[in-house]
């Protein structure tokens, strides 16, 4: 006789999925949700209702339950905290099983994790800051195509952060035109030009002519500066076949690297993109487009330090994380924490960066985060000393709004980069005396000087909306 | 427009247009600069090495090394009596240093100190 009998009808939650005791293993997948319940449900009903929806619970008891071993299965709501300075909610961690995921599938796990329990009505609001994906399961997934070691080989660019621009305007351009603007950022000393996200094939430029174009641009600069170039080539494409055509096509040209949006292209297109790029040899830069629906709101969605442990997982050599010092936003001590999930082998729990969990990426390669929006000449001290040598720094209106054009716009911020790398090698603090090291450059750089002289007043200085969770009562 | 300066560059002109990666757009490396770029590699704990090419053959990944990487060498002055014997010995050539860092397998640093005769 077994031990459970069926009795039908609806159980409290806490029964089955409340585990204060539980002690999660090295290979639970886990994570840590902001829950902001409705009024009078108490925290561990709510807390063990996620962990429930989230896994493998409904609403009501069904016979079926008894054919399998549930309490291995479900998941595990194993601890509660306050969160500091904010009353109407609290902090939830939940274990879950291995074995609930499919193995390589990033996908698989959010349809759970962040799937029908965001809509349950008991919670006013519910927001995933954060999972650590534990190393069994990292071990599943491909990660970055190349990673930032072969990266730098590829392209031959050493102990310097990589320059690149965005092209502008971002739409409307003839494809002929378009070649043109990024030729002369390349010719000027930039390592790429880039692709704007909403830049896929439209009928002002379809993307056969675009890549054509492009290309020649890349081996002219090339030829010229003896320096290897690269253009973000965006494949994001209406359907995953047309995508591959795209990459396919770039990867025929001799084009070194494609780009993908993973979020509004989809991670199943992002995954299998992946694969084929580490297949082909082919570097693949990831834009972010959508994420601010998904992380900026306090109290519900995704934290973006999930977005960015996806996107290693899923694979891509290149993340947008933010600028700190720009015009979009992101507050610094959170913004240094991604940056670290996104190139570090391990990370340990730091709350004072909101991370929650340790995590091992193991022999994972990293992924070179990418600060873009609205930064100019002035912020490449300060990008230099956040962002260090594992990076690539974007100037679009930066470099395109010289006064001379995008070649001497180009070399204003090559010359600043490498001022403040060699400077910064030499023992100087980047932050404090970054206008010295800039004036001194400029003097033997007309361009740089220029540059200096038309940015000098422009500040993006709002509060961040999205902040670490501290006490400030 | 007549302030306007024009971008100087060109297939034709290899002396102005010829770059070779790091610091190569700022004005060479004095050997003051030079010591301290040393001191940085020696303080990250990464192996200095010489490499020198033709300035024509600049672009591909292999340069030909001068003696092997000086693993452990700890001493700048060391360390730039050995970029000054790899110049003097190929006055013509590019000649760069390079901090190896082994954990990472990738070069850390790497820069052109004596800048050789462009074709």
């Amino acid at each position: 006789m077994s031990e459970k009998a069926y009795n039908a009808g609806v159980k409290e939650y806490r029964e089955t999925y409340w585990m204060p005791n539980y002690t999660p293993k090295e290979t639970d997948l886990l994570a840590c949700f902001k829950i902001t319940p409705q009024d009078g449900v108490p925290r561990e009903e709510v807390a063990a209702a996620v962990a429930a929806e989230s896994s493998t619970g409904t609403w009501t008891t069904v016979w079926t339950d008894l054919l399998t071993d549930l309490d291995y299965y479900k998941g595990r709501a194993y601890a509660i905290e306050d969160v500091p300075g904010d009353d109407t909610c609290f902090y939830a961690f939940i274990a879950y099983p291995i074995d609930l995921f499919e193995e390589g599938s990033v996908v698989n796990v959010l349809t759970s994790l962040v799937g029908n329990v965001f809509g349950f009505k008991a919670l006013r609001a519910l927001r995933l800051e954060d999972i650590r994906f534990p190393l069994a399961y990292v071990m599943t997934c491909n990660g970055p195509p190349q990673g930032i070691t072969q990266e730098r080989d590829i392209l031959n660019k050493y102990g310097r952060p990589l320059l690149g621009c965005t092209i502008k305007p971002k739409l409307g351009l003839s494809a002929k035109n378009y070649g043109r603007a990024c030729y002369e950022g390349l010719r000027g000393g930039l390592d790429f030009t880039k692709d704007d996200e909403n830049v896929n094939s439209q009928p002002f430029m379809r993307w056969r002519a675009r890549f054509d174009f492009v290309q020649e641009a890349i081996e002219k600069a090339e030829a010229e500066t003896g320096e290897r170039k690269g253009h973000y080539l965006n494949v994001t494409a209406p359907t995953f076949d047309e995508m591959m055509k795209r990459a396919e096509y770039a990867k025929e040209i001799g084009t070194p690297i494609i780009m993908h949006d993973y979020l509004t292209g989809g991670l199943t297109a992002n995954t299998g993109l992946a694969q084929w790029c580490q297949d082909n040899g082919m570097l693949l830069h990831i834009h972010r487009a959508m994420h601010a629906v998904l992380d900026r709101n306090p109290h519900h969605g995704i934290h973006f330090r999930v977005l960015t442990k996806v996107l290693r997982l899923s694979g891509g050599d290149h993340l947008h994380s933010g600028t700190v010092v720009g015009k979009l936003e992101g507050d610094r001590d959170a913004t240094l924490g991604w940056i670290d999930i996104m190139r570090d082998s391990f990370i340990k729990e730091d709350r004072s960066r909101g991370i929650f969990f340790d995590q091992d990426w193991g022999a994972m390669p990293g992924v070179i985060p990418v600060a873009s929006g609205g930064i100019h000449v002035w912020h490449m001290p300060a990008l230099v000393n956040i962002f260090g040598d594992d990076s690539c720094l974007q100037f679009g209106g930066g470099t395109l709004g010289h006064p001379w054009g995008n070649a001497a716009g180009a070399a204003a911020n090559r010359v600043a980069v490498e001022a403040c790398v060699e400077a910064r090698n030499m023992g100087r603090e980047l932050e404090k005396e970054g206008k010295d090291i800039l004036t001194k450059a400029a003097a033997q750089s007309p361009e740089l000087k220029i540059a200096m002289e038309t940015w000098k007043e422009i500040k993006f200085e709002f509060d961040t909306v999205d902040k670490i969770d501290v006490a400030h009562k | 427009m007549s302030d306007m300066q024009d971008y100087n560059s060109s297939l034709g002109d290899a002396a102005t247009s010829r770059k070779f990666e790091t610091f190569s757009y700022l004005p060479a490396l004095s050997i003051e600069s030079t010591r301290a770029q040393i001191q940085y590699i020696v303080d990250k704990g990464w192996n200095p090495s010489i490499e020198h090419t033709e300035p024509s053959h600049a672009t591909g990944n292999y340069w030909y090394m001068w003696k092997l990487p000086m693993f452990g060498e700890t001493n700048v002055d060391a360390i730039l009596a050995e970029l000054e014997a790899c110049h003097k010995a190929h006055p013509e050539n590019h000649v760069r240093l390079l901090g190896l860092d082994n954990f990472a397998q990738c070069a850390g640093a790497s820069m052109v100190v004596f800048r050789g005769t462009s074709v």
